[in-house]
Order: structure tokens, then C-alpha cells, then sequence
């Protein structure tokens, strides 16, 4: 095939075959310089980012929702076209009919939708109602299958947040191949593939890939029917920019009006906008000032994405996250950096439109990374608290040089892979639980397998291994069953159509399984083996609390003593989740990881032998306890670095606060004070990390006064939120812990 | 070959050297500085004790982090009553490429001091205050001390940082600005003068270990104040 709208660009087997990574490697202009060719925002983007922010106060003056569609379900081509500013806009397309108007979506379960709406004052309309009273949703499966132990698992919250109720997401299509190639190839494509499957063996799993590849042929044609009613054909090729960023954008924007996914990460989309750039600043029909603005402008779209969740949701992943996640950055296989100027235009809207949460800014770090660039992330870094950095040197190896994040921390190599999400289970619960033969005193609920109740007056290391690792294999097998019964139904009632449509037919799927509490059962662990833990019975006489004698080593100090029981911990467990077959034969991977979820499973679970008191918020991700770090910030990293990301290929999250004045004099200090620290964190072959570089008195200033630091963003876990849209625990948690900071 | 005594130790010291830092804080000063911040460091006895190879495989953990500029710094306390000890771990340091920085009073000065500074790639050296009365009241020893310090660092060709705390009311005046710049002037291993604001936050160390902060009578320094001082004292340099 041959379009003339690839005029220009350099041939390959791109054009042949589905393969954007072939069209980066052959066409882009890497970058090594600095910052200095940036253009600011314009006028127009200025008044544009006025609107928006005049449009998220009222939203956030409304209680967090500005408004929904209570009358239509959500898809592709249902809602008429909608507007920012139809007159200024470059970039166009809103998920409904009017900018932050929620929609509806049904699919992952009406009562999540109905409660939902409640929960802001509005009502579900009859019509979706009575439409799905006819219709099975992804909820309505899993809970016509979920077994009697996997529903007191879910009751107890030793596996908590999963995705039963909604959109699984961690779905990354690759949205760019709407763009070079245009529907009706990627259609042509799909029909050869469904051709194929049809020549060979017809059973269950042809047949249900028959039927998918139907249904993503179908949303394909709708993709096409909602371009148009923008007035977009989007059937060929994009010719030029601002084409190409519309096309991404509408295959996106097609993907978010179909699923409520609880990430719905964008991939890797800035170096291959850059090929469009240049070609047309090199043809003289773009300006470095016209470039950014269509950047800015897709920004803002991004911005702009919303799902509507309930308030149970919100406490698990708070602050209203899309996950938007746009990898920036890395290596190539053959050398050169993938860093291009556009990888600087997409993290300076962080000046252009302001500091924000979405898109999620993630940086794929490698040491190799020219010098301008890594200078630019730190400085970008310290003054928006907006980036996230991830190991490309420690990914690239595993998924090449085309891989994308989904959510936080979720490699996968982009239209090629994809993920069954699954959550987390609460190891230090886990731990209450074994101590307890089976019985959670939280809850109130027996579950596990039955046992006598841990007895002595002190605590022996190892003769508590010995029943954590058998109550570990009981909720491996749980756990790995609990997800295949979600990721059967959400395939059978809520398919990711056009997403699954922008992925290779042949995709390999992983299943991503959690850990929370990291750093609480580690130095619950320790605490046994180094010091002496004295457990205190109740009446009936199960262990609620400790006492603890003596001192002990604590995660986050750098000190091997803890820190390698962390690290056999998490081997421990995705040994024993391998042993359980998945759903679709996925390859099992682990995620050290909360969200803000870290905070709701603290409140779940009871006196933790560490020294944790019932209740009390856990580390989030990956992180050490608040504030039992005495060694300074780098003995912290290197505790977290020790973590196997072999062990750990879902992800190891840590959140790293740090005040400017202990990163350095000067801001030129401090840019390169940081940009070592992230070398040397990585060079370790640690994960990730998210950078904050704040006060804890502008947090403190915030909580007690929010309407006057609306823009406030803070790096979480795995993701950026506005400040002001944490709840107040949460905020309260974020405050507590730990900034490093010099006296 | 002697074990050392130290305070405590710092993984991430960005304002103590050049670079990126791995801090160890010493046991034991000789002075008794109005404003000292380090309170808990001051006393002969206590620390952690600790071998050469011990700190030098610590800070070898981090070497990751040191990138062109950083390294090692001893800081304290006053490590220079730790010669031998500094001496060994400097050396062994050396061994292994980690760069080396003293963060000293200067108020030590004997033979096996001099090994310690051949052994040293940075000096920051704290100039209390520019007259001597200031050094008897405040600090408890001679501005010769320090004096003699840089002379002989000047002698060895090394690099030296002065560093001095601003107290309003006690140093924050031209006079002390031009004696400073004449210090400079004298001694070529000065590359240059670091102001810093008076502090009060580590009043709770005082109140910690149950001792009069002698200096809570004075005001805390103003950041814009001192970087105005600096800045003026910038100019007397040039």
C-alpha cells in the first residue's frame, strides 16, 4: 500500500505491514540538545486554558462533578458533537456533547453507575434502566461465578479493588496506527486476520476470537462514524500534524467513550508526532510556536477526559485519575536516544497550560539519555512535582524499544501486549490472618485455611514463616482464580472492542497481580526476627496487637537484614500465583503498588507486629513506613532498588519527597544534584520512582486552605493528583510522610 | 589502623561538598559554638563506633549516586580529633575512587592533620567570625587557628570552600565583609566564601539532650538578608 499522505517519509516494512515502531525507527530525528527552542503559549491557548480552568472550578465547586448525561449510554458515535470552543479549537472531540458532562457507562455494572449518580445528586434516567434490565453486565457475571470463598475474600479486603464492578482497563491501544494508516486499512487488515483463524481448528478459543475480531471490525466503522460527526474522514492516512494528533486523538477519544477502564493510558505518541512535525517545518507549513500550540491543544483535550465513579471508588484511587499515561523518552535498540524535540514540547505544557495531574508525564529514564533532556525532566520536575520516571534501561531489554505504561507502572510493548488488571492482596492481613489460624479480626470473617491460633508468649521467626508461607500458597490459588473468573466475564460482557481493535490480533496478555503493605510486613518480619514481638490476646483469645522489645532493622535504611525479606517476599508470592493457570494462558507478573489505596487497606487491617497501630494508613507502593528512614533519602532508594523487578515485572512504585533546599543552593544545583540521584537510583536498577520537591508547609497550607492552591499537583503513587481532590484522609496521609530534608 | 567514633550518617548530603554527598558526622568538637546545629556531635564521649573499611564500604553503596562531582564528606563534630581515623578512610576512599571532602573548624592543627589534608580533595573550612574577640567569646579558640589552617592548605595546593553562619546583630556588618574578603585575598586555596543564614530550627536537638541553646537570644538570619550580604561580599572579592 502506498498513500500519498506518507510523502515525505522514508519507506519500510511499515508500509507493508501494521508496524508503527518500524516508522519511528526509520523516520525520526533524535534530539540532543537543550530546552532553548521551546516556544511559549499563544493567545489563543491562553484564552482556550482560561475556559478550562474557569470550567474545573465550577467543577470542582459542584462537589467534583460538573455534570452527566443521565439519558444516553456511552459509545462512540452517541452523543452529537461537543466544544471547548468550536471556533478556536485545533484539536476537537469531548466524550459527550458538552465539555465535563459525564457519561454513562453500564457495561462494568449498572449499579456502580446508578450509585454513581446518586452520589452527585442525579439520577440514572428510566431508559438506561430499563434497557439493562435486559442486559448482563461484566458485574453481574462475575458475581453469578464468584465462589463462596472468593466473595469472603473480597469481604475481609485481603484482596481488595478489584475490578468487578467497572472497566478493568490497563489497556493501552496503539492509538497512533489510526493515524499513519487510517480505519479502513486497519480494518483490511482485521478481515485478512479473520480469514486466517477461519482456515484452521474452530473451537472455544477461535470462536471467541471470531466474534471479537467481528466486534472490533464494527467499532472500528463507529471510530470513523464519530470522526464524522466532527466533520473528520478518518478512513486514510493523516497528512500532516495536526492531522495526525486529531487521528491519535479520535482513536483514543473512541476508546474512553466505550470503557470506564480504571486506567486508560495514551502509550507513547510524542516522538511519533515529532515525524509529522518535522516534515511540516521542514516543508515551511509549521512554526515552532504552531507546533506547540497543537500539542497544547491535544493537552487540553487530555485534561478534559473524565469517568464518572462512585465515592467508594474514589477512596481506592483518589483525586479522579484517568491514568492518561504518556511514556516520554528512552532509548532505542539500535543506540540512538528516542528523545526528540517533541518529547520537550509534551512536558512543557507543564508551563504552556500549567502544572496537572493528566496526562500522566511518565519519563523513561536511561542513563544514556542526552544531557539537555535529563536536565529539562529534573528542572521540569522540581517546579511542577508532575513527572514520573521509570527504568528504560532495566524495560528496554524485556520489551524493546516501543513499549508504553499503562496506569503507573505497567510496561507492555505497545498494540503488541496487553494486561488482565487484578488489583491487590494485603499481605500484612495475610500475616493477622495466618497468626490467627484462619480468622480475620477485622472483619469478623473465617477464612483460609483453618488452624489453632499462634500460641507462646513471644513471637518465633520460624515457626510464623512457616504459616505465612502456608496461608501465602491458600491465597495465591484464591487470588489467581479470583482474576480469572473477573477477566472471563469482562472479555464476555465488556470487551475492549476498539482497543483490542488497535492491537495486533495475536496479542500476548499478562496478568497483573498486587501486593500492598510491602514495607509494613517486612518490618513486621524483622521486628519478629531481630527484636521480641509479644502478642496480646483478646477474650476469645486471638492475637489483636503487639508488644515489641528491643529494636530491630526497618525497610528503608538500607540495611540487608530487612531489606532482603522484603525482596524474598515478593518472590515468594509470584512463585506461588505461577502455580495457579491463568485465564487465556496470561503470563503472571506482581506490582508493588497502592495508588491511594494504601490508606483504605491500613484502615482495614488490624495492629500489625511492626509497631503499626489497627488502622493506621500503610506505606503506599513500594515505600518504606513514614518516617523510619534514618540514613537520608539514598539509603531509602537503595532499600527499594534491592526489589527484583524480575520477580516484580507488574512494577515497584515509590514516591520520593524531597525539600528544594535539601536538593541544593541554587536552582542549577538542584537540577544537577537531581538529575545524579536519578542516575545513580537507576543505575542500581531500580523501577520507578515519582519526584516530588515541596515543603510539607505548602501541604499543610493546602489542607487548610484549598481554594487557594487549586493547581496544587503532588506525585502519589504511580500518578499525579490535584491536591485538593484527595479526601482529607488522604491528604492527611500524604503530609505524614516522610520529606527528606536537611536541619 | 584505629576504629572511629561517629554521630551518625547521612545518605544524601547535597549542601556538604561538591555534588552529591555521603555524610558522616563525627564524634567529638573541641568548640563550643553559640549556634552550633550539630549539639548531640559535641560531646568526647558516645557515637557509634565504627572500622575504616565499615564507613568506606557504606559509602561504596552509593557510588552510584556521587555522579562527576560528588563523593565522600567527613563533617561533624570535628573529625580532625580523629586523624588516624580520617587518614584511613580517606585513603581507602582513594582506593577506591571515591572522592574526599573535610568539613572542619580548622581548629586542629598537628602532623597528623597535615596527612589528613594531602589526603583530601575539598576543604570547607567554617570561618566563625573575623576577630578574635568573637572567636574567645563565641566559638573557644584563637582566629589564628583556622588562619594557620588555610595557610597550610594553601601551602598543599588545595581547593578550600569558607563557609560562615550569619547572626544578626553579631556578624552581619560591612566590617566583617571586607575582613572576609581580605582572608580571601591572602590565601589563593580560597576558591570561595559561602554566607549562611543563622538558623534556629535546631533548637529541639538542645532541648533534647536538656541544654541551654545559648544563641536562641539572637534573631534568626533573613535568607534575603544574607544573599544580599553575599552578594555584596561577592563584589569585595572581584
Amino acid at each position: 500500500m502506498y498513500s500519498e499522505n506518507w510523502n515525505g517519509f522514508k519507506s519500510g516494512v511499515w508500509q507493508d505491514e501494521i508496524n508503527v515502531r518500524d516508522f519511528i525507527q526509520q523516520n525520526y530525528t533524535e534530539y540532543l540538545g537543550n530546552d532553548e527552542f521551546l516556544a511559549g503559549a499563544t493567545e489563543r491557548t491562553n484564552t482556550l486554558m482560561g475556559k478550562l480552568n474557569e470550567l474545573f472550578k465550577a467543577e470542582r465547586q459542584a462537589g467534583g462533578v460538573l455534570d452527566i448525561d443521565t439519558q444516553t449510554v456511552s459509545s462512540l458515535a452517541a452523543y452529537p458533537a461537543g466544544y471547548l470552543d468550536k471556533e478556536n479549537e485545533i484539536i476537537v472531540g469531548l466524550q459527550t456533547d458538552s465539555p465535563l458532562r459525564r457519561g454513562i457507562n453500564p457495561f462494568g455494572g449498572i449499579r456502580m453507575a446508578r450509585q454513581a449518580c446518586e452520589a452527585y445528586g442525579y439520577k440514572l434516567s428510566d431508559k438506561i434502566e430499563n434497557e439493562f434490565q435486559y442486559r448482563t453486565t461484566h458485574n453481574d457475571g462475575v458475581f453469578r461465578a464468584y465462589t463462596t470463598e472468593m466473595r469472603q475474600a473480597r469481604r475481609s479486603h485481603v484482596i481488595t479493588g478489584l475490578p468487578d464492578a467497572y472497566g478493568r482497563g490497563r489497556i493501552i491501544g496503539d492509538y497512533r496506527r489510526v493515524a499513519l494508516y487510517g480505519v479502513d486499512r486497519l480494518i483490511e487488515e482485521k478481515r485478512k486476520d479473520k480469514l486466517n483463524l477461519e482456515k484452521g481448528e474452530y473451537k472455544t478459543e477461535q470462536i471467541r476470537l471470531g466474534e471479537e475480531l467481528y466486534q472490533q471490525i464494527r467499532f472500528l466503522e463507529y471510530m470513523k462514524e464519530m470522526a464524522k460527526i466532527y466533520g473528520f474522514d478518518i478512513s486514510g492516512p493523516a497528512s500532516n500534524t495536526k492531522e495526525a494528533v486529531q487521528w491519535t486523538y479520535f482513536a483514543y477519544l473512541g476508546a474512553i467513550k466505550e470503557q470506564n477502564g480504571a486506567a486508560m493510558s495514551l502509550g507513547r505518541v510524542s516522538t511519533f508526532f515529532d515525524i509529522y512535525i518535522e516534515r511540516d517545518l521542514k516543508n515551511g507549513t509549521l512554526t515552532e510556536e504552531g507546533a506547540q500550540e497543537i500539542i497544547d491543544d491535544f493537552v487540553m483535550k487530555l485534561r478534559m477526559a473524565r469517568h464518572l465513579r462512585t465515592p467508594e471508588y474514589n477512596e481506592l484511587f483518589g483525586g479522579d485519575p484517568m491514568w492518561i499515561t504518556e511514556a516520554v523518552g528512552g532509548m532505542g535498540e539500535d543506540g540512538r536516544t528516542l528523545v526528540t524535540k517533541s518529547s520537550f514540547r509534551i512536558l512543557n505544557t507543564l508551563y504552556t497550560l500549567g502544572s496537572s495531574p493528566e496526562p500522566n508525564l511518565t519519563v523513561l529514564w536511561s542513563t544514556a539519555l542526552p544531557d539537555g533532556f535529563k536536565r529539562f525532566c529534573a528542572k521540569v520536575s522540581a517546579d511542577t512535582d508532575s513527572i514520573q520516571y521509570e527504568n528504560d534501561d532495566l524495560m528496554r531489554p524485556i520489551y524493546g524499544d516501543d513499549y508504553a505504561i499503562a496506569c503507573c507502572v505497567s510496561a507492555m510493548r505497545v498494540g503488541k501486549q496487553m494486561q488482565f488488571f487484578g488489583a491487590r492482596c494485603n499481605l500484612p492481613k495475610l500475616l493477622l490472618i495466618a497468626l490467627n489460624g484462619g480468622f480475620d479480626t477485622t472483619s469478623g470473617i473465617e477464612i483460609g485455611p483453618k488452624s489453632d491460633v499462634m500460641q507462646g508468649d513471644v513471637l518465633d521467626y520460624q515457626a510464623v514463616v512457616k504459616r505465612f508461607d502456608k496461608y501465602l500458597t491458600w491465597l495465591a490459588k484464591l487470588y489467581v482464580d479470583t482474576m480469572n473468573v473477573i477477566h472471563y466475564m469482562h472479555d464476555k460482557y465488556a470487551y475492549e472492542k476498539t482497543q483490542m481493535a488497535l492491537h495486533d490480533t495475536d496479542v500476548e496478555r499478562l496478568m497483573a497481580f498486587g501486593v500492598a503493605g510491602l514495607s509494613v510486613i517486612a518490618d513486621s518480619f524483622s521486628a519478629i526476627k531481630y527484636a521480641k514481638v509479644k502478642p496480646i490476646r483478646d477474650e476469645e483469645g486471638y492475637i489483636v496487637d503487639f508488644v515489641i522489645e528491643g529494636n530491630f532493622p526497618k525497610f528503608g535504611n538500607d540495611d540487608d537484614r530487612v531489606d532482603l525479606i522484603a525482596k524474598e517476599i515478593t518472590h515468594k508470592t509470584i512463585t506461588e500465583l505461577r502455580k495457579t493457570p491463568t485465564y487465556r494462558n496470561a503470563t503472571h507478573t506482581l506490582s508493588v503498588l497502592t495508588i491511594t489505596s494504601n490508606v483504605m487497606y491500613g484502615k482495614n487491617t488490624g495492629a500489625t507486629p511492626d509497631g503499626r497501630k489497627a488502622g493506621q494508613a500503610f506505606a503506599p507502593g513500594a515505600n518504606p513506613m513514614h518516617n523510619r528512614e534514618e540514613n537520608g533519602a539514598l539509603a531509602s532508594l537503595n532499600s527499594i532498588a534491592k526489589l527484583s523487578y524480575d520477580d516484580c515485572r507488574d512494577g515497584i512504585s515509590n514516591t520520593f519527597s524531597i525539600t528544594p533546599e535539601t536538593l541544593g543552593r541554587e536552582e542549577d544545583e538542584r537540577i544537577t544534584n537531581l538529575v545524579t540521584i536519578l542516575d545513580g537510583y537507576f543505575a542500581k536498577m531500580a523501577h520507578h520512582i515519582n519526584v516530588n520537591v515541596l515543603n510539607r508547609e505548602t501541604l499543610i497550607e493546602a489542607y487548610n486552605n484549598p481554594e487557594a492552591y487549586p493547581n496544587l499537583t503532588i506525585r502519589v503513587s504511580g500518578y499525579a493528583v490535584n491536591f485538593h481532590k484527595l479526601s482529607k484522609e488522604q491528604q492527611k496521609e500524604v503530609i505524614s510522610r516522610t520529606f527528606h530534608e536537611v536541619m | 589502623m584505629s576504629n572511629g567514633f561517629v554521630s551518625s550518617i547521612q545518605t544524601l548530603g547535597t549542601l556538604d561538598g561538591p555534588g552529591v554527598r555521603f555524610v558522616v558526622f563525627f564524634q567529638g568538637c573541641p568548640l563550643r559554638c553559640g549556634y552550633c546545629h550539630n549539639p548531640e556531635t559535641q560531646s568526647m564521649s558516645g557515637g557509634k563506633e565504627y572500622t575504616a573499611d565499615q564507613i568506606v564500604s557504606s559509602a561504596l553503596r552509593y557510588r552510584e549516586y556521587f555522579g562527576n562531582d560528588g563523593g565522600i564528606t567527613v563533617s561533624g563534630g570535628e573529625p580532625l580529633l580523629q586523624p588516624d581515623f580520617v587518614a584511613e578512610v580517606f585513603e581507602k576512599c582513594h582506593q577506591n575512587g571515591i572522592n574526599t571532602c573535610l568539613d572542619t573548624s580548622g581548629c586542629v592543627i598537628n602532623d597528623k592533620v597535615k596527612k589528613v589534608i594531602a589526603l583530601t580533595d575539598y576543604i570547607m573550612l567554617d570561618i566563625k567570625f573575623t576577630n578574635n574577640a568573637d572567636y574567645e567569646n563565641y566559638v573557644g579558640c584563637q582566629l589564628s587557628k583556622p588562619l594557620e589552617f588555610l595557610r597550610l592548605a594553601d601551602n598543599m595546593g588545595k581547593n578550600v570552600r569558607l563557609r560562615q553562619v550569619i547572626v544578626p546583630s553579631l556578624n552581619d556588618n560591612d566590617d566583617n565583609l571586607l575582613k572576609l574578603s581580605q582572608i580571601v585575598k591572602e590565601y589563593s586555596c580560597v576558591k570561595t566564601v559561602e554566607l549562611l543564614p543563622f538558623k534556629k530550627i535546631c533548637k529541639t536537638k538542645y532541648d533534647a539532650l536538656n541544654r541551654e541553646f545559648l544563641f536562641d537570644r539572637y534573631d534568626a538570619a533573613s535568607p534575603i538578608k544574607v544573599k544580599a550580604l553575599q552578594e555584596k561580599l561577592n563584589k569585595l572579592i572581584k
